[in-house]
């Protein structure tokens, strides 16, 4: 089983990138596969988490995740406050919302990271809600490049069965964008 | 054809509840419930769902609509959690004394005070005695499979029946679930028939007061005291438990998928030790069973669906071969011990079933239950009982006991 934990802000479409993901993976064969918020209240604003469960076969827990296969991080602003990688399996993937290279990101453990410009993609390809730019298709985008589990078309197909068709063309291209954009560990092009 | 989509467990609550093609819903939101409320308003609001959504105060008047619907012969549907259940106790009694075949929603969540949102299941069980039939679904494709067989148990034997799924844990997860088919449904769950029909060409005097002893009623015919519809209830419940286990497999054959009946075995065949629950907890165990056998321990689950009527054929028959049964249940009975664990014992008391059976209270106010911590507490357990002590104070999973403030 693969286990994906999504770190982001209320309000960041961190549940919405966990169950497109998902839906994804099912599409794509995965024939266990479930998604969840962090249980309780959500507040904009707020660090909060989502996870994704992957597995060949039906999923039988529903516990939270307690040591995740990769990490996706929608605020690089939460590293200096979250435990990111108190939740990560000792050298697990770590996906980055930043500008910077991945060396620069301040990522330490010895953990595998992968980085994209996220918000610099929303921004260009139009996904900003209330000012902020929407970063959750380009790192699925990422994580479709780095994890190398759930392939591009199937998480394609994804945004297709989640979005509705106004918003569908920007965040295709955003997402191609990101997939294209990515570095990280044997990415460099 | 049926079809598979990812849901949360509300979602597949909220399917399930149109394919039965409801009528009236009366609900009163209340976390981790409100969204299934919310697809079921959407539904009706759209037309995809013809059905009156009632709209009311409180939990207490949701439930006397459904009553009020039911009694003038319509399909009903409410659904809520924790504090909004215990708002509905009296409601509960006379619905179940009115032998109406309500269904309803249980999205388990612990109960005040302190307040929590999050999910264990003291508010179904605190309602155990009210005259319900409840089930505990153990993922979300149960939850929609449930739903469609609670109303067609909940029509043959007259009694209303409680779907209890853990909040937050079933009720905001997504998983697969395959959405059956309109047609097989509607062959599977005719419409309701209702036995007696209130209305204004007919008026009739429905549950008037009772006395201690029988009357005859305004016609001249002798009825039933309160006495011998108390035990009609009873009786009824007790009988039950064949229509559960029969619904379950006409449902099987129709539809593919078999949940149990009354409970469900995992690994079971040649399982020394027995871990047992109701809901997700159930599930865990299944996980923690397979890392036991990787370390050499013959362990199985049996997972309890219906605790009301308690199933104690099934349970005897169930367990008659365990050596050592641990009871995993998110319900404590204040001042004794969890009420799953009773009544197992209770069940076994006169048999040959003589293994001990070790009680573990886990995952209160939504305090997580990992499949890990599952198989650590099991092989500790075993270790008591090797030890020699056949019998042990209740555990309290995960719960720091060293440091509790003053």
């Amino acid at each position: 089983m693969h286990e994906v934990i999504w770190h982001g802000r209320g309000g960041q479409g961190v549940v919405l990138a966990a169950q497109i993901l998902a839906e994804s993976a099912y599409m794509q064969g995965f024939k266990g596969v479930t998604s969840a918020p962090t249980f309780g209240p959500e507040r904009r604003g707020a660090p909060l988490t989502a996870s994704t469960k992957i597995s060949e076969t039906p999923i039988r827990t529903f516990a939270q995740i307690e040591y995740a296969d990769i990490a996706v991080v929608l605020d690089p602003s939460l590293l200096k406050v979250i435990n990111i990688l108190g939740s990560l399996r000792p050298g697990g993937l770590i996906v980055v919302n930043t500008p910077l290279k991945a060396e620069d990101a301040g990522i330490d453990g010895g953990h595998p990271v992968a980085v994209v410009d996220g918000a610099g993609i929303a921004f260009r390809h139009h996904l900003i809600k209330e000012g902020a730019p929407m970063v959750n298709t380009p790192l699925l985008g990422a994580f479709a490049r780095a994890a190398n589990l759930v392939f591009l078309e199937y998480i394609e197909k994804g945004l297709k069965w989640k979005l509705s068709s106004t918003v569908l063309a920007n965040n295709l291209s955003a997402l191609r964008d990101a997939y294209e954009a990515t570095r990280g560990p044997g990415l460099e092009n | 054809m049926s079809r598979t989509e990812i849901l949360t467990g509300n979602q597949a609550a909220a399917e399930g509840a149109k394919l039965c093609h409801i009528q009236v819903v009366s609900a009163y939101p209340i976390t981790p419930q409100t969204s299934l409320t919310e697809y079921l308003s959407q539904a009706i609001e759209s037309g995809q769902l013809k059905a009156e959504y009632v709209r009311v105060e409180s939990e207490h008047s949701a439930l006397s609509v459904c009553i009020a619907a039911s009694s003038v012969g319509a399909r009903a549907f409410t659904s809520t959690s924790s504090h909004g259940l215990l708002y509905m106790h009296e409601q509960l009694h006379w619905a179940a004394g009115s032998r109406l075949p309500i269904v309803m929603c249980c999205v388990n969540r612990g109960v005040g005070a302190p307040w929590s949102i999050f999910n264990d299941q003291q508010d179904s069980i605190s309602q155990r005695d009210t005259g319900w039939i409840q089930i505990y679904c153990r993922d979300n494709q149960e939850i929609i499979d449930t739903l469609i067989q609670a109303y067609r148990i909940a029509e043959l034997v007259k009694i209303p029946v409680m779907v209890c799924y853990d909040g937050f844990v079933l009720s905001h997860t997504m998983m697969p679930v395959e959405i059956p088919d309109a047609e097989t449904v509607d062959a599977f769950l005719p419409p309701y028939h209702a036995h007696t029909i209130l209305s204004p060409e007919d008026p009739r005097n429905i549950n008037p007061v009772t006395f201690p002893w029988r009357r005859a009623d305004q016609d001249g015919v002798m009825c039933d005291g309160y006495m011998e519809l108390r035990y009609k209830l009873q009786t009824a419940l007790e009988a039950a438990g064949e229509t559960i286990a029969a619904v379950g497999r006409d449902f099987a054959e129709r539809f593919g998928r078999d949940h149990g009946g009354l409970l469900w075995r995992y690994r079971t065949e040649d399982a020394d030790v027995i871990l047992t629950g109701m809901g997700s907890i159930a599930t865990e165990a299944t996980m923690a069973v397979d890392a036991l056998r990787e370390q050499g321990i013959a362990a199985g689950v049996v997972g309890l669906r219906v605790y009301r009527p308690f199933p104690k054929a099934a349970v005897r028959e169930a367990f008659r071969d365990a050596r050592a049964v641990l009871v995993m249940e998110k319900d404590i009975s204040y001042g004794y011990e969890g009420a799953l664990c009773s009544d197992l014992k209770a069940a076994f008391y006169g048999t040959e079933i003589s293994a001990p059976i070790h009680n573990v209270v886990a995952g209160l106010g939504g305090r997580d239950v990992k499949a890990r911590e599952l198989a650590e507490v099991t092989r500790e357990i075993l270790d008591r009982i090797a030890a020699g002590q056949p019998e042990g104070p209740t555990t309290w999973l995960n719960c720091r006991t060293d440091t509790l403030t003053e």
